[in-house]
């Protein structure tokens, strides 16, 4: 009786404040990606324009470690016996991943266009030995930030 | 020491190969931060002492990179590439390589 009020108690815990912070996480991803809109982020390597004069590139990288809440890891463990879309893990990986190329562009202040943009996820943390759940993930993202030289320092002309 | 992900440096030019780099190392957090993770894994959400812990470590391993490709007489590491492997519980392994070049 006491295992079931416990196991209840978590799975309530879970499904609010997960709910909550994943809201919160997804409404701040979409504003910071509107600002760094400017930024590019390419998968591409030679997104550069034929006439442009490189002043600099370097690498740069971002990364997240995420996890999901108890009430989807049960929901998750649900669906795996009916088979299916597993939605919970979709949303915890999506959001890792924008938060990672997030923070990439973030520590590329200052450049043009990032080009050979990488993503990689890997599981980590405790369950990442276990087969049954996928408790924690990490999704790095990391690219080549190139600034371009400013001519005659106009703002907004590009060579 | 110039990094890039790309084949070559944008805005110079290639003048001598020296191969492959790497870099690895392991790290796990004290046993506090694997509490503090597992009751984070209760509401979910940044696990941010792990997310440290991998910051960290990368950094070390570029930092080796770095360090073998200077002993060769290189100035820049290209096609660098990352991989992370979970070795044991609370532990992980961040792997990077790349090939060291002297530009011009």
């Amino acid at each position: 009786m006491e295992q079931l009020i416990i196991f209840i108690a978590l799975i309530v815990l879970g499904y609010t404040a997960g709910t909550i912070a994943e809201r919160n996480h997804y409404k701040s991803i979409k504003t910071r990606e509107h600002k760094l809109l400017s930024l590019p982020a390419c998968t591409i390597k030679n997104a550069l324009y034929n006439d442009a004069q490189v002043d600099k590139a370097h690498l740069v990288s971002g990364s997240v470690v995420v996890s999901v809440d108890y009430f989807k890891r049960f929901l998750a463990g649900l669906r795996n016996l009916l088979g299916g879309e597993l939605v919970s893990y979709e949303t915890l990986l999506d959001r890792a991943r924008r938060e990672a190329v997030l923070r990439m562009k973030e520590a590329a202040k200052g450049a043009d266009i990032i080009i050979s943009l990488r993503i990689e996820t890997s599981s980590i943390g405790q369950s990442a030995n276990r087969r049954q759940s996928l408790g924690s993930i990490e999704a790095i993202a990391y690219g080549t930030a190139v600034t371009y030289k400013k001519v005659n320092e106009i703002p907004g002309k590009r060579t | 020491m110039l990094l890039t992900n790309v084949e070559s440096v944008p805005g110079k030019t290639i003048a001598e190969h020296f191969g492959l780099v790497s870099g690895s190392t392991v790290r796990a957090k004290h046993i506090g931060r694997d509490i503090a993770a597992s009751f984070k894994n209760i509401v979910g959400g940044e696990l941010k002492g792990y997310t440290e812990l991998l910051q960290e470590s990368r950094d070390q391993s570029i930092q080796r990179m770095i360090e073998q490709a200077k002993e060769l007489g290189a100035n820049a590491i290209l096609n660098v590439r990352f991989a992370t492997s979970a070795v044991a519980q609370g532990a992980s392994e961040l792997y990077v390589y790349g090939t060291a070049v002297r530009v011009e």
